[in-house]
């Protein structure tokens, strides 16, 4: 038997859960479902943007929370100073926040990318910290302690969550939109060049500086938009629930779960683990359980399956394929 | 002027502390190639066992060390078998995530045995105080501080006069040469990680004592002592008792001077401009950290 070829079959999985996607919150049975719903897309959004940079150049940062925070920060500043009401208003700001965020993150990477491997995590980690003690302290202008508001979004019960979810959807696609044209483009091939041995891509003539920064860039601006869709959708933000180390953590674990450097592993890991980690909090929330089943999780997965599911997957095809055309005899009567 | 001395003062003592935590961190880095990045918990867990002991059976706070930091080490040796030798590929960025998962392993567990409420360990030493000059000392930060003094020092003669401290060495300088040369490396790394958890232990009972905590106060723990190893440059013990001695009397003398809130930001601050122009840190050898 021929096997179907792989990206008519990938292609036509892709519609049809595009398709569930753009249908799901008219055929979510409540508004759990569709919140669920939301926090997922937000992971998928925010683990193809971190892709783009941990992914393709190999560039570990843990610091992206603090990119969420930001745009987050920033969203709600915006809205606040220009006294914009809640409704669809606000989502046309988040496109700025995105800017801002982009801005923050030229500064960040222009000191943060002259270190590589280890050092290069440790001070993504550092900048994280360093804004949420900037987002407590600046009392004047966050609030600080007492958080920030957000504008009340006007819709009620059922509906609430719904504009929500669209906003999240498109911001995951344009991350995928960017993430599958990078990967095709001359820059990505040069990003997994500087992945593989940033001194020999340097050496053949790669602007690894550049082509680093563009894709941190790129990255933290998607996450930043992401955070401040989010900062509406919760209408309340605290240093520490925005500038978490968890959320940071949480979409390179997803990363690493679905497969790293991949399309579709962010995604894929997001939609696995995003909906465990809500059931887990839903469920043990309360008690500090949740923290140690979640661990027991996260260590499950990166010590059976270290390479991601989609390079594993796509391995034991490789291997099964070549085993499988062994070609039959035809054998004389 | 005088606040701005005795913050100094302070800021030596307590660096003293951190420089002991943060070395264990940069030897496990060293030996290993890995960010531990649940430094900070297990700090947080030696702290809570010296509580648990001086709570239960009133044991004293220093005295506890002789039990908890052989369990620590021991911990610690378990830990590296079980969770960092499978790492075979992208061990640099798994440990991290590896190592993190246990951060939030031992947080969720230290919360459900211990409540998410801040303690802190007390003895009869640690409201007494001498004075030196126009201002007064606790005994509890000149005992922590000789205590993290002697263990350092134990530490370095391991290192430096005996031959699995050579070994450890050898290891930290190439790892493939040092297996070329018949150095078991795998029991060099799980002992070197066993030893780091045990100065944590011991960090941790001067951090529990001078410090209230909670199972989440790992998170500021690990952010100081990640940047203390990075200003010292990774891999290196002196850079890193040296950075603590500067990240905690700039933070000290900031409290002081400026605002207590500004005082961890300032030793950013100070990392970032130090990045800027040693991107391997203050002692930190090779541009390429990448091996």
């Amino acid at each position: 038997m021929r096997l179907p070829d792989m990206r008519v079959l990938m292609g036509s999985g892709m519609v049809v859960l595009l398709a569930f996607a753009l249908v799901l919150p008219s055929i979510s049975p409540d508004s759990a479902t569709t919140n669920m719903a939301t926090f997922t897309l937000m992971y998928v959004g925010l683990a193809t943007a971190w892709n783009i940079m941990g992914g393709y150049t190999g560039y570990i940062s843990l610091g992206h929370a603090g990119f969420f925070g930001f745009g987050s920060y920033t969203l709600g500043l915006l809205l606040a100073k220009l006294g914009v009401a809640g409704g669809y208003t606000p989502f046309l700001f988040v496109p700025v926040a995105g800017l801002i965020t982009a801005l923050l993150a030229v500064l960040v990477g222009w000191f943060a990318l002259r270190t590589r491997a280890a050092t290069f995590v440790i001070v993504t980690i550092a900048f994280m910290f360093m804004l949420q003690l900037l987002a407590e302290n600046l009392i004047g202008l966050t609030g600080g302690g007492s958080g920030l508001g957000f504008p009340i979004p006007p819709w009620r019960g059922d509906f609430y969550d719904i504009p929500f979810y669209y906003a999240m959807l498109v911001l995951a696609l344009l991350g995928l939109a960017v993430s599958w044209w990078i990967r095709r483009s001359k820059f990505g091939l040069g990003l997994l060049a500087i992945r593989d041995d940033e001194d020999k891509a340097l050496a053949v003539g790669v602007p690894a500086g550049a082509f680093k920064l563009t894709a941190f860039v790129v990255s933290a601006a998607l996450v930043g938009m992401i955070g401040g869709v989010y900062g509406y959708y919760v209408t309340y933000i605290y240093p520490q629930f925005v500038v978490d180390p968890l959320i940071g953590i949480s979409m390179v674990l997803m990363v690493f779960l679905g497969g790293l450097g991949t399309l579709g592993g962010p995604v894929l890991g997001a939609v696995i683990l995003e909906p465990a980690q809500l059931w887990l909090a839903y469920h043990y929330g309360a008690s500090r359980l949740y923290l140690v089943l979640y661990s027991a999780v996260f260590l499950l997965v990166i010590l059976l399956m270290p390479r991601g599911i989609i390079p594993s997957v796509r391995e034991l095809i490789a291997r099964w394929r070549a085993r499988a055309p062994a070609p039959q005899k035809v054998v004389a009567p | 002027m005088t606040l701005a001395l005795e913050a100094a003062v302070l800021g030596i003592l307590t660096g003293g502390v951190y420089a002991l935590m943060a070395s264990g961190l940069t030897l496990i880095f060293g030996v290993m190639r890995i960010i531990n990045v649940g430094h900070g918990a297990l700090v947080v867990l030696g702290a809570y066992l010296s509580f648990a002991l001086w709570n239960r059976w009133n044991i004293d706070p220093f005295l506890s060390l002789v039990v908890t930091m052989p369990v620590m080490f021991v911990l610690g040796v378990i830990l590296q078998i079980v969770f960092v030798r499978p790492l075979k590929t992208d061990r640099e960025a798994l440990s991290v995530l590896v190592t993190y998962g246990l951060a939030l392993g031992i947080e969720g567990l230290l919360g459900y045995f211990f409540t998410s409420n801040y303690v802190q360990i007390t003895a009869w030493y640690d409201t007494a105080s001498f004075p030196i000059g126009s201002f007064r000392v606790a005994y509890v930060y000149v005992l922590g501080f000789l205590l993290c003094l002697a263990i350092l020092g134990a530490m370095f003669l391991l290192l430096y006069r005996t031959s699995f401290g050579s070994a450890i060495r050898a290891t930290m300088l190439n790892r493939t040469a040092a297996q070329l040369v018949g150095i078991d490396v795998d029991r060099v790394s799980a002992f070197a990680f066993g030893i780091g958890m045990a100065t944590a232990a011991a960090g941790g009972v001067v951090f529990g004592i001078t410090n209230s905590f909670n199972p989440g106060s790992h998170y500021d723990l690990i952010s100081r002592l990640l940047t203390i190893i990075v200003l010292g440059g990774l891999g290196s013990l002196r850079g890193a008792i040296i950075a603590a001695l500067i990240m905690l009397v700039t933070t000290d003398i900031t409290a002081v001077v400026i605002s207590p809130v500004w005082a961890s930001f300032v030793f950013f601050v100070i990392l970032v401009a130090v990045l800027l122009v040693r991107p391997q840190g203050l002692f930190g050898v090779s541009v390429r950290d990448r091996l």
